[in-house]
Formats: structure tokens, C-alpha cells, sequence
């Protein structure tokens, strides 16, 4: 009865808003079916980090012992220690990661700097030479280091993954320092030589500030493509038996077994960057919540 | 001392560490390439590499599949990727900044770890590991790399651009195929530049996802230097230059393209 007393207007806005809502529904159906598929070798990974099983996908009962063995480096039940291995892979992961960021971050930071000075050719050709390991897959970069190590004739090993990370983090460095660059006001380098600053003193005191937010994400962004590089590492890396935790996964998954102490290992560093990413968002929220007051 | 107060002075020259790093490191290892791939093992000139290559009907075969399967990996992303994008970057999404997050997350977890548990979630549903899982496990590591640019190209769009195309009579599909598409073309490039060249040459995925049954190009090349030994580096070389060749293609037609579309905005 009220239908019929509704105008055409009224109905026509009824039908559109029931459209809308059916157009939101389905659109966000989509991307949690995406986000679904996306998750669920992960769940995969979480769920058996509770299970002694050999593998995936083969329950045994629940249990922290895989856990407890990651841990103590020692499984009880089985009376056998934890691969050494994987714990070196683990160390050696963050030790590269955070020495080629560093490097990556101190040269890239110079270098964008330099070449925002430089007049518009010479730019251009580095920008470009800039871009190569950018574009250059993992297997060529580490393909093309591993022939320059064989015909400088250095033996690979540490260094010589160190010196490959830099390769490919360096370019990203540069290309977060730049837009810095671009927004600051370029005379009070100048000004502040003027005034009787040294160089390194106008560097630290001047330039740092307004280059830190660029300096940290490009370091950020290096310690990520650090650790989760495989194809330039796996190529660099000789024979010196040392190991990121994506070659140990290789090696491991390539002899047939993995190890299942990874799968409480990934659980947690996974956990761990919820938790941080949930905290910079939240503070981040409240923050731009602050400014509209 | 004056000498060397104009070195550090002019602050052009803070980037030669750099360059002289980038010379040593990238343009020197890209020519060893070159210059491998062109002589024999004790170092004369020689097209020899080449010709095994090609009178390899395995090798040339590999080459060809690996395109195919990288194309059509990069198509699935970005026919999967683009709606979700648009959807993301829609006025209607409340929380777009946490979507995103959501989908860069995955990331942090170990990529090789991530396929081999696709390997067993398709073991536990019962699913053929051969092509299918190869393209499901590619889609899957990759579609982030595709929906991340055209979001943030989608984003960017000044949207006063859409008002003014219904204002002046456009319909959805005329809005969307006249100014939503064209003005996004540069995310869907670097999309499309992000999903095909790691895809045209990893070699560890494809082993993993299909138990060493699928041998990509990369394989081979991967192949030629860990086990063949000393004689094969010539030939691995030779192998490199030819991906060499189509990454330097593909990054040349996409950065013409790319400009063509920025030019149009």
C-alpha cells in the first residue's frame, strides 16, 4: 500500500540506492575472494606451525613443540637438534640485509645529491645507468656479478653477496632521496657555507633533515628487497656454504624435505609485521585525526 | 687542501663514488656477458654458443614456451588486477590505505615458502601440479606487483576529469573507456613491466610449483651454469644475452609507451 503512494522520483531513488548496494557487495565479494586466495598458503603456513607433521597438509594433533624447538634449537620428542643451518640462514638474512641497506642508503643518499647538481645530460645518462638493476632480473644481475667475481677472480662469499645487495637496493635509494631533493629549498646548502659550515658540517646539519624521511624509506625498501632476494644471492653466494633464509629454502625444498621449524619461524616474523604495520597505521590514523581538530 | 675543498665543494662530485661503483659493478658484469657469450671456453671469438641455441629444438622451444607462459601470466594479473584496483581506488572504499596493506602483506612472507605451500594446498584439493599450478602460483606471486601501480595511478586521476566527462554527456562505459583507461595507462605499463620480466626469467617457482616437470628458460640458464661446469658458462652466457635482449626490449617499447600516455595527460 505505501508502495503505491511512493512518486516515480522516489522509486527511481529507491532502485538506484538498491543498485548501489548491490554494485558495493559484489565489488567488495571480489577483492575478499582475492584477499582470500592470497592468504591461504599462509593460513596453510600458520595452521601447521601447531603440528608435528613432516609436511603440509598431513594434521597430526595440535602441539607448541615446533615452537618450543625453534627456540631451544633442540627437538625433544625426536631426541634431534634443529638444522644449525637454518638458525645461520636466519642470521646471515639480517646481517646482509642490514650492512647492504646501509651502504645502499649512505651511497644512494651522495649520489642523489650529486646527480640532482649535475646539468641535464650527465643526469640523464646516470638516471639511466641508475635504472638498470631496477629493471634487470635477479638471474641476470646475479648471473653477470657471478662472471664479474670468476674474472676478477674473487672467490664468493660473504662479501660478495653484500656487494650484490647493494647493487639492486642502491637504485631504489636514489629514486626515494630525489623527490627530497626537489622540495628543498637549494640555497641553504649554499648559505650554510657561506656562514663558515664545512661541507660534512652543511651535510649533517642542513641537508640531513630535510633528506631523512627519503634516506629512511629508501633504506626501509632496501632491507626488504634484501631479505627477500634469491636469484642474485643464490648466484653470488659460491660455495662458501652461506645461506639466506631464501637459499636455505631452496636447498632444503630441492633435497625433498623442508624443515618444519620454518613454518613457526614465518609465522612469527609474519605476526611481527602485523603487529608493527596495525601500530604505524593506527598511530598514523590518529595523528591525521589530531590535524583536523 | 684547496684542491680538495673544490672536490667536496661542487656537489656533483659526490656522486662519482656511484658512478664508478655502477661502472664496476653493472656495465662491467652486463659486457662480461657479451664477451662470454662470443668466445670459447679458452676465450676465442666464436658464434658457436649461438648456434647450439638455436639448433636445440628443446632450448628454442623452452625459449618460446617461457614467453607464452610469462605473457599469458601477465595477462591473468592484470584482468585480475585491474578491477581490484578500480575498486580499491573507487570513491565508494572506506578504508582503501588498509586494502592496499592488505595486499603488499603477503610480501613479507618468504616467496619461495609461499609457493611451496600453493604446492601443497593444491596437493590437498587434490589438483595436478603441471601448467595450471605453474600459472596459479605465478598469478599468486605476482598480481600484488600488478594491482600496486594501477591503484596508485587510479588514485592520483583528478577525478574532477570523470565529473566533467558524465557532466558533458558521457555514459559509465564511455567514462571509463575515454578517460579511466587511457588516463591509468602508465600504472597498467609498469604493471604489465613488473609481472612479465621477473616472470619471463625465474627459474626457481617453476621448479617448485611443478616438481622439476616444467623446465622454464631461466631453468636452463640456471641449469648451464650450477651443473654443467666450465664449459657451459659460454653457452649460459649466451642464454643470459638472449633474455638480456628481451628485458631490453620490453623496457624500451614500455618506456616509449609510457611516455606516449604521459604525453596524452
Amino acid at each position: 500500500m505505501m508502495k503505491e503512494n511512493l512518486s516515480p522520483a522516489q522509486i527511481e531513488a529507491k532502485k538506484r540506492a538498491r543498485n548501489l548496494l548491490m554494485r558495493r557487495i559484489i565489488s567488495h565479494s571480489y577483492l575478499w575472494l582475492l584477499i582470500v586466495l592470497l592468504y591461504a598458503p599462509i593460513l596453510l603456513i600458520i595452521i601447521f606451525s601447531f603440528s608435528r607433521s613432516k609436511v603440509l597438509g598431513n594434521w597430526t594433533g595440535f602441539t607448541f613443540d615446533l615452537y618450543q624447538n625453534l627456540f631451544t634449537g633442540y627437538d625433544r620428542v625426536a631426541q634431534v637438534q634443529v638444522n644449525p643451518d637454518m638458525y645461520a640462514s636466519l642470521w646471515y638474512t639480517f646481517l646482509i640485509a642490514i650492512i647492504a641497506a646501509s651502504i645502499a642508503t649512505l651511497l644512494g643518499t651522495l649520489a642523489a645529491i650529486g646527480i640532482y647538481n649535475m646539468r641535464q645530460r650527465s643526469r640523464k645518462a646516470i638516471q639511466l645507468l641508475n635504472s638498470v638493476p631496477m629493471i634487470n632480473p635477479d638471474i641476470l644481475t646475479g648471473i653477470s656479478l657471478f662472471l664479474l667475481f670468476v674474472f676478477l677472480g674473487i672467490s664468493r662469499g660473504l662479501t660478495t653477496v653484500i656487494i650484490a645487495h647493494v647493487v639492486f637496493c642502491t637504485p631504489y635509494v636514489v629514486l626515494s632521496v630525489m623527490p627530497r631533493l626537489t622540495k628543498m629549498n637549494p640555497n641553504i646548502y649554499e648559505a650554510a657555507l657561506d656562514l663558515g659550515a664545512t661541507p660534512f658540517q652543511a651535510l649533517r646539519k642542513v641537508m640531513m633533515p630535510e633528506l631523512w624521511p627519503g634516506m629512511l624509506s629508501g633504506f626501509i625498501l632496501s632491507i626488504t628487497l634484501s631479505i627477500d632476494d634469491f636469484g642474485v644471492t643464490f648466484f653470488t653466494k659460491g660455495s662458501s656454504g652461506i645461506n639466506t633464509l631464501s637459499t636455505y629454502i631452496y636447498a632444503d625444498a630441492s633435497r625433498g624435505g623442508l624443515t618444519p621449524e620454518l613454518r613457526p619461524l614465518f609465522s612469527l616474523i609474519f605476526l611481527t609485521i602485523l603487529v608493527l604495520l596495525i601500530i604505524i597505521n593506527w598511530r598514523a590514523a590518529r595523528q591525521a585525526k589530531k590535524m583536523t581538530k | 687542501m684547496k684542491k680538495l675543498h673544490f672536490l667536496f665543494g661542487s656537489r656533483r662530485t659526490w656522486a662519482w663514488p656511484y658512478v664508478l661503483f655502477l661502472v664496476l659493478f653493472v656495465v662491467l658484469p652486463l659486457l662480461l656477458i657479451f664477451v662470454y657469450a662470443f668466445t670459447t671456453p679458452s676465450g676465442e671469438f666464436t658464434i658457436k654458443n649461438f648456434v647450439q641455441f638455436f639448433e636445440t629444438s628443446e632450448a628454442v622451444n623452452t625459449f618460446i614456451y617461457s614467453i607464452a607462459i610469462a605473457l599469458l601470466t601477465t595477462v591473468v594479473c592484470l584482468l585480475l588486477g585491474y578491477p581490484a584496483a578500480y575498486i580499491m581506488a573507487s570513491a565508494e572504499m572506506k578504508t582503501p590505505a588498509v586494502m592496499a596493506m592488505l595486499f603488499i602483506l603477503p610480501m613479507w612472507i618468504n616467496f619461495l615458502l609461499r609457493t611451496l605451500a600453493t604446492v601443497e594446498l593444491f596437493n590437498i584439493f587434490g589438483l595436478p601440479l603441471g601448467e595450471g599450478a605453474l600459472i596459479y602460483g605465478m598469478c599468486y606471486d605476482f598480481l600484488p606487483f600488478m594491482i600496486y601501480p594501477i591503484y596508485n595511478t587510479l588514485q592520483k586521476m583528478d577525478r574532477s576529469l570523470i565529473e566533467a566527462a558524465h557532466d558533458l554527456g558521457a555514459n559509465k562505459k564511455q567514462v571509463f573507456f575515454k578517460v579511466i583507461l587511457p588516463l591509468s595507462k602508465p600504472g597498467i605499463y609498469s604493471g604489465i613491466i613488473m609481472v612479465f620480466m621477473p616472470t619471463v626469467s625465474t627459474f626457481a617457482i617453476s621448479e617448485l610449483l611443478t616438481h622439476n616437470k616444467i623446465t622454464l628458460f631461466g631453468s636452463l640458464i640456471q641449469r648451464a651454469f650450477g651443473e654443467g661446469g666450465l664449459q657451459m658458462w659460454n653457452y649460459g652466457a649466451a642464454l643470459s644475452l638472449i633474455m638480456l635482449i628481451i628485458i631490453g626490449l620490453t623496457s624500451f617499447f614500455g618506456n616509449q609507451d609510457e611516455q606516449e600516455a604521459q604525453s596524452v595527460i
